[in-house]
């Protein structure tokens, strides 16, 4: 049977970087992806914004997922595409459907970074009939960018998260009218940055705390009803409104897609949706690491490369017989905190603690505790969910921790 | 009377004022934060990314961006003649396809074989 020693599932911008990362740390690799070329989503994230962080210039996703792509192709890293992963044991046997056929591959380790998936209008239970112009935003940003079309001429668009808000001056400059972004929350999803380069600048207005209370039409849709809602999120009568449009797009966050997760016995978090890993993104189950998307929902790509380099290091020396495990401590998310990854972290191992705040603040002291002792504690100008926070712990930090870790937010009066 | 701004170089998103007076600015947390209030006060300017068909290959889209930022007031009449421009295959990732739209070079963020 054909031998890897790190498998890689999920050839985006995670997965190129555990390969890449796998095979400097002395790995034989190996990429699939279900998709004919390497680079994942943001192959149709045409805007920019993608790498001040790890290349030090503004690039587009394209040539972002370029970049990474070259990285793994330069080291000979074989790339299997069109090849789709249908089952996956706790032993790490890939079995795959592939253009040759139905076939097994066993691993030394598995790197899951399959990313994740867009909520749809099921998940939302919005009332109405089943018209023609309902689509994620992600879907419309296929359909626009991908193969040209344009899947409406008068929007609106539900959800402000960084998808929707690109989408909202994507179908603006295509020469369609976007009404309105509409947002649940009584703040913003997305990044600040892309309320202004996106709605403001082109006029679109942001309804907060405003949500689509039915979708009307029968073959196409031919507009919906917004309503305010209250502090339950409960639509307001009185605040009823009726939107002439003929396209709802949807951007109402994104799912992990774990399924395979699963399938392989991989305990998840029911926060984040993703698994339960270690500071090596190590899951539950020995021997498979989960980076990126599928295990936890990124607003930088830029950190899902750094993520997913650490999964392929930490597989590379488990497949290489280099690690062994150890007992670790639980990381936990304390006041204000909604969740933390990774949910475990080994006493003398360095980490990187991810985690957001539950609602939007004004100025913060984050703090990481073990017990009463305070390891780290940083203060920002603000805390925003949109914006994840990652805070570093350095070896001689956790070297001498015995009580679980727990980060909390602390407002600053 | 100040005006307040949010940056948009980065992620990061700083809170801007800039006096229109004396340029003076405030709230950065880096020199880009000022250069960008600067710009946004006397004409706002943006890279305009967009894709466009290629011509002579069935269901093939390339993405393109301009290489530097251009006047925001420009950007409609940017789109109408990037929807104009006849781009054939093969086109190699930072490709040239149009030396001038309103002051930048217009390149392939990716490749059509």
């Amino acid at each position: 049977m054909e031998k890897h020693d790190v498998v890689v599932i999920g050839a985006g911008p995670a997965g190129l970087a555990a390969a890449a990362a796998a095979h400097d740390a002395g790995a034989k690799a190996l990429l699939l992806d279900r998709e004919s070329a390497p680079g994942g989503i943001l192959r149709q994230c045409i805007h920019p914004g993608f790498g001040l962080h790890t290349l030090g210039q503004e690039l587009t996703g394209p040539e972002y997922g370029a970049h990474y792509a070259r990285e793994a192709e330069n080291r000979g890293i074989p790339f299997y595409r069109d090849t789709t992963v249908i089952d996956l044991s706790p032993e790490r046997l890939v079995t795959v459907q592939s253009p040759e056929g139905l076939r097994q591959i066993q691993a030394g380790a598995v790197v899951l970074a399959m990313g994740c998936r867009e909520r749809s209008r099921g998940a939302l239970g919005i009332p109405g009939s089943r018209p023609a112009g309902v689509y994620t935003a992600g879907t419309a940003q296929k359909l626009i960018n991908r193969m040209g079309c344009l899947p409406g001429k008068r929007a609106v668009i539900l959800g402000s998260g960084d998808i929707g808000l690109i989408m909202a001056r994507r179908m603006t400059l295509e020469g369609a009218k976007v009404e309105a972004v509409c947002e649940i929350m009584p703040y913003p999803g997305g990044l600040t940055r892309n309320i202004v380069q996106c709605l403001e600048d082109f006029g679109i207005p942001l309804y907060l705390s405003t949500t689509v209370e039915e979708i009307h039409g029968k073959e196409r849709v031919e507009g919906v009803t917004l309503a305010g809602v209250d502090g339950q999120r409960r639509p307001i009568a009185a605040t009823r409104r009726y939107v002439e449009c003929d396209t709802l797009l949807l951007s109402v966050g994104l799912i992990p897609e774990n399924e395979l997760s699963r399938q392989a016995g991989v305990p998840l978090d029911s926060i984040t949706g993703g698994p339960l890993v270690d500071e090596a993104c190590q899951t539950r189950v020995p021997g498979i690491f989960a980076c990126g998307n599928v295990l936890q929902v990124h607003d930088l790509v830029d950190y899902v490369t750094q993520e997913g380099e650490r999964a392929g290091r930490a597989a590379a020396a488990f497949a290489l017989g280099k690690i062994r495990r150890k007992q670790t401590l639980p990381v936990e998310p304390g006041a204000g905190i909604r969740y933390v990854v990774p949910q475990s972290l080994t006493p003398g191992e360095e980490g990187v603690l991810s985690f957001r705040p539950s609602k939007p603040c004004g100025a913060v002291v984050y703090r990481v505790r073990a017990g009463e002792q305070v390891l780290r504690q940083v203060r920002r100008p603000r805390a925003v969910p949109g914006e994840m926070e990652r805070i570093p712990l350095s070896r001689e930090l956790t070297a001498h921790i015995r009580e679980p870790i727990r980060v909390e937010m602390e407002v600053v009066v | 009377m100040k005006r307040q701004l949010s940056c948009i170089v980065c992620p990061k998103g700083c809170a801007l004022e800039i006096d229109p007076d004396s340029l003076a600015v405030t709230g950065n947390a880096c020199p880009r934060g000022e250069d960008y209030a600067r710009q946004e006060a006397a004409c706002p300017m943006r890279v305009l990314t967009t894709a466009l068909r290629v011509r002579n290959r069935e269901n093939a889209m390339v993405s393109v961006k301009t290489a530097s930022p251009i006047p925001r007031e420009k950007l409609t009449q940017a789109m109408a003649v990037l929807k104009a421009l006849p781009v054939e295959a093969p086109i190699a990732p930072g490709q040239v396809l149009l030396e001038d739209l309103y002051g930048a070079r217009v390149v392939a963020t990716c490749g059509v074989l």
